[in-house]
């Protein structure tokens, strides 16, 4: 999950990186107190968006008297980046850059270890860099287990030609962000750019935080303490209502999985699973002209309840007339579990399951007691002689009718 | 024949008292697997299924000592806030081969244990996998389901499969059974961005497996797994023919968003599946549009390879 | 009240049995007994919840206990 700027900022700030003087202000009204504030001198207004690409879309800008400000600031608040909603305006004073230096610190899921990406050359697509100037960027891995040393950091910073005080500066600001990643369960900790300014010192000018959402209930704490609500999914897109409902009918207990619900315009429900069925499900199902009204995985072997709740859930939304219940062939999940989760959904939901479910195609795991259940309900089913991908061309075909 | 476990293995449950646990261990040992303990702290003294449940790994591990067992393999089944310390602790009383089931592990517990995992000398396969089958000699994890389900999805035979999807693994598998080609061993390595092992490093293994005579697997965006296998395929001039699966070809339109699995975030031109199914075919793998497909593509490959 | 799918039918015999009563209340994953002061209690909500396990079948003496699947 995604942090905006001035929230990266604030973590930065507590592990005493440096940062520029900085104002964020919730609507235009305001850049004018804010722009006194940071004590009148030339400003860049920065929009507050879970993307890249903000100053090619114009809501990066400068201004160097109260009232540009407030014009800047009024010009940035509509924007869209990436169909990113701009929440709100960073106002930081403009410094005199003398050299931008990038780093970053990732997973690499080869190594199975974490990186940390350090460039003297920053500012700038660093895969273009790499690429160019591959001398100028250094990847250095680091243990999970053996204690952090700050040489560690010193050597990526060395690697890339750096030397003298620059040296002795930039590390120990590598040297933090490496123990930020790690202390928060993050999978990305990006400063780009790292900013050397013209008087010698080195400031952080921008930032870029994702942590982990599988180690969100470790960290509850500083998500409180920078007002991140358990509701933000920090998805590319922001998260629609129904989405929302479907991350609450997952979160309803802890067994197994009926959920990462992503909400599509089309009419064809799909209760599909699991996490690799779902992605080959869902490209069946366009392949046939279908039109998915959401993407959803069910996996894990979620109890009866979820898989029912899932059900309601797609059934509520408008348009939707029928929904195809698909997977591979099930190993942990239940075909039994499964059918009742689906069957009851549809009769809570005041619909007859013979007439709701275009098709049923979970072979697997207990399917014996499955198919008994989908016989005496008079649901369409298909055992494992029919593949995924024909079952979804049956879905699409019923729908056609 | 099989590669990482065979029908000696003894094996052990980690949260054995678990919902899905309980499920596992019954299947497990229906189809003939030596569960020969189960750990649950505080439940000592119970069984399930006839399994003897120990309060810890080193009380499992000695109690079959001194009945001349050496326990070298566990299934950790445990809820994400304990699976570090429950690999972990197997790692301290000398287990080998650890197949961690539980999903939703943030990656660096794992990327923890893996490292510790590679001091010990050990193999973790997942976390957020069904585990390993081979064919009538031994499955561990909940690859297959239930032992009738099993058999009828799994054949002997010369096909391995590595999958990221557990679902997927059976899906295969069925699939090639149905069409007449049985498998050698069976890994759902799981689809975490970070797992204990990779496509690349089951390679040696089926390679060095006399009875393996081709590979499938399922793909899917995110990661540079795929491309770490084509890297091995053509540095090491893999005998095996491979066939892969791709999933997910949606996501390119989608960048940025997460469906399947943790490991599925597409994050640069790497791993879209375009730029995947590139990589692979330019090392020689096939690649799969449909599942069905998979079966005629491996015969069509054993056969160019035998000319 | 039965579930949708699944019944189970708890003899009158042992129902009062605290002993039992625990047991059950223990040894079912999903939860479908409750043991209370004056015996077992049949949680309606989770009866289709129920896995089939049969683990509860052996906690009371044989034929005490019955799971009745209602789709047959």
């Amino acid at each position: 999950m995604r942090f905006y700027e001035y929230e990266a900022k604030a973590l930065f700030r507590r592990h005493g990186l440096p940062l520029g003087k900085s104002q964020l202000i919730e609507g235009p009204e305001q850049a004018r107190t804010a722009f006194s504030a940071l004590g009148g001198g030339p400003v860049v207004l920065k929009s507050q968006v879970l993307s890249g690409g903000r100053m090619k879309a114009g809501a990066v800008r400068f201004a160097d008297d109260a009232a540009a400000a407030e014009a800047a600031a009024a010009a940035i608040f509509p924007i869209r980046v990436n169909d990113q909603a701009c929440r709100s305006i960073l106002v930081e004073e403009k410094t005199q850059v003398e050299k931008e230096y990038f780093v970053a610190i990732t997973w690499d899921g080869r190594a199975k270890r974490p990186v940390c990406v350090f460039s003297d050359m920053g500012g700038i697509d660093i895969e273009e860099v790499a690429l160019s100037h591959p001398e100028h960027v250094s990847k250095t891995h680091f243990s999970t287990i053996v204690p952090l040393m700050p040489h560690v950091a010193k050597q990526a910073v060395a690697a890339t030609g750096v030397t003298g005080s620059d040296l002795n500066k930039l590390a120990p600001i590598v040297f933090e962000l490496m123990k930020i990643f790690l202390a928060y369960d993050l999978t990305l900790a990006e400063i780009n750019p790292l900013a050397k300014l013209a008087d010698g010192r080195f400031i952080v000018l921008d930032g870029h935080i994702d942590l982990e959402a599988e180690a969100r209930g470790q960290h509850k704490k500083l998500l409180a303490d920078l007002g991140i609500g358990d509701d933000e999914t920090r998805q590319a897109r922001p998260p629609t209502a129904f989405e929302l409902a479907g991350v609450r009918v997952n979160s309803a207990d802890h067994r197994g999985v009926a959920g990462n619900v992503v909400e599509f315009d089309g009419n064809l429900g799909l209760v599909i699973g699991a996490g690799g069925g779902s992605l080959t499900l869902f490209d069946a199902v366009r392949k046939h002209g279908g039109q998915p009204a959401n993407y959803c995985e069910i996996g894990g072997n979620p109890s009866m309840s979820k898989a029912k709740e899932l059900t309601k859930l797609i059934l509520s939304k408008p348009g939707v007339e029928k929904i195809a219940v698909m997977m591979n062939v099930v190993s942990n999940t239940r075909v039994d579990i499964v059918a009742r989760g689906v069957i009851k959904g549809c009769l809570e939901a005041g619909k007859d399951p013979a007439e709701t479910i275009a098709i049923f195609r979970i072979p697997g795991a207990w399917e014996e007691e499955g198919f008994k259940i989908l016989k005496k309900y008079g649901v369409d089913f298909c055992d494992r002689s029919v593949s995924m991908y024909d079952a979804a061309g049956r879905a699409v075909a019923k729908l056609r009718k | 024949m099989s590669i990482l476990l065979s029908r000696d293995t003894q094996i052990i449950v980690q949260g054995i008292t678990g919902r899905e646990a309980i499920n596992l261990t019954r299947e497990n040992l229906a189809y003939g697997a030596k569960i020969v303990g189960g750990v649950t702290p505080g439940r000592a003294g119970r069984d399930i299924y006839g399994v003897p449940v120990y309060d810890t790994v080193r009380q499992a591990v000695s109690a079959n000592a001194e009945k001349g067992i050496r326990v070298t393999g566990s299934i950790v089944s445990v809820p994400p806030n304990f699976t570090q310390d429950a690999i972990f602790e197997a790692l301290d009383s000398g287990i080998e081969l650890i197949v961690v089931v539980t999903e939703n592990v943030p990656r660096k517990q794992v990327a923890q244990a893996v490292e510790y995992a590679g001091m010990k000398g050990a193999r973790i396969i997942g976390p957020n996998c069904l585990g390993i089958i081979s064919p009538d000699e031994c499955k561990m994890g909940g690859v297959g389901g239930p032992a009738a389900n099993t058999k009828q999805a799994y054949k002997k035979g010369t096909i391995g499969v590595m999958s990221r999807s557990g679902g997927m693994t059976t899906e295969i598998a069925s699939t090639l059974t149905a069409a007449g080609l049985g498998q050698s061993t069976c890994v759902s390595i799981g689809g975490d961005a970070i797992v204990g092992t990779t496509y690349a490093e089951l390679m040696p293994f089926f390679e060095a497996d006399p009875e393996t005579e081709a590979i499938a697997i399922y793909s899917e965006p995110g990661g540079r797994m795929e491309a770490e296998l084509a890297e091995w395929v053509t540095t090491h001039r893999s005998r095996l023919p491979i066939v892969a699966f791709m999933a997910g070809r949606f996501m390119d339109e989608m960048k940025g968003m997460r469906f399947g699995h943790a490991g599925t975030i597409v994050e640069g031109k790497e791993d879209t599946t375009a730029e995947k199914i590139k990589r692979m075919e330019a090392a020689c793998i096939s690649v799969a549009e449909r599942i069905e497909e998979i079966p005629a593509l491996i015969r069509k490959r054993l056969a160019e390879r035998k000319r | 009240m039965p579930g949708t799918f699944i019944d189970v039918r708890v003899d009158a015999s042992v129902a009062r049995d605290p002993e039992i009563a625990k047991k059950l209340e223990e040894i079912c994953p999903v939860s479908i007994f409750a043991a209370e002061p004056s015996g077992v209690r049949i949680v309606e909500e989770n009866l289709d919840e129920c896995v089939l396990c049969d683990l509860c079948l052996p906690a009371a003496p044989a034929g005490k206990i019955q799971i009745v699947k209602l789709y047959e």
